[in-house]
């Protein structure tokens, strides 16, 4: 019933995370968001949790010793919701949790400007640092993004590392 | 009559444009001819991915295309 349970959660995910009670609250994001806000709003919506794990990614200042002016990140609209939406399904299915918000930036962005936010919500502290994780390590080197930066005027794509995917390789 | 190309990431460069409209065909082999050959040479990359219609394509020798077809080229992501 994976297929029933997707489509829940991607009705879930039109809802505002404070009304989001057992699903994955997934989202694309094409604009700047508040993470403060949204993690506050998130452990308010789990209070059976007893621990919430979260993760931030934000735009660096400098990529080898070179300020970074701008960064972009490319979505592809047909693949990359969904993709992310099955990542929180597959990591929903590894760990019992009481909710899990995984929210990713798309568009351009500034220095300090947030990328990404994990959060998971579990009964107890492993579950939770475990399945941000994998769930952080999956949205690094798997889902459907392609990242450029402006350093001095110029934009280049930034290709993925080999610690990414030796960073994924630990999970399966 | 045309299928329409989605280049992703540094694709987008090697094609000068994020999309380009091409004449109708039914195998990639045909489509990737009509091309600039050094733009064809990025796309037959041996990390790159294809997706037609938002679907990714395992065996793209067996492909047969339809007229509108989305053919998405995928090179490595990084996300995060």
């Amino acid at each position: 019933m994976r297929w029933c349970w997707a489509m829940a959660t991607n009705w879930r995910s039109c809802l505002p995370s404070a009304a989001v009670e057992m699903g994955a609250d997934v989202r694309l994001l094409t604009e700047a968001f508040d993470f403060a806000a949204e993690l506050s709003a998130f452990t308010s919506a789990h209070p059976a949790a007893g621990g919430v794990a979260s993760f931030l990614g934000q735009v660096r200042a400098s990529a080898h010793d070179s300020a970074v002016e701008a960064l972009e990140l490319r979505q592809y609209g047909p693949l990359t919701l969904p993709a992310m939406e099955d990542l929180a399904a597959r990591t929903q299915g590894r760990w019992t949790l009481e909710g899990l918000l995984i929210l990713h930036r798309s568009g351009e962005m500034q220095p300090g400007d947030p990328i990404v936010l994990v959060a998971a919500a579990s009964r107890h502290r492993r579950e939770a640092f475990a399945a941000a994780e994998f769930a952080m390590d999956h949205l690094k080197s798997e889902s459907w993004f392609w990242k450029r930066e402006k350093v001095a005027g110029a934009w280049r794509w930034i290709e993925p590392r080999a610690q990414d995917f030796e960073d994924i390789a630990r999970w399966s | 009559m045309a299928l329409k190309l989605v280049f992703l990431g540094r694709l987008e460069d090697a094609a000068g444009a994020p999309e380009l409209e091409v004449a109708a065909a039914s195998s990639l082999g045909q489509v990737l001819a009509g091309l600039d050959p050094e733009l064809a040479a990025a796309l037959q990359g041996p990390r790159v991915k294809l997706a037609v219609n938002g679907a990714l394509v395992q065996d793209s020798d067996a492909l047969v295309l339809g007229d509108g077809d989305e053919l998405a080229f995928l090179p490595p992501v990084s996300g995060g």
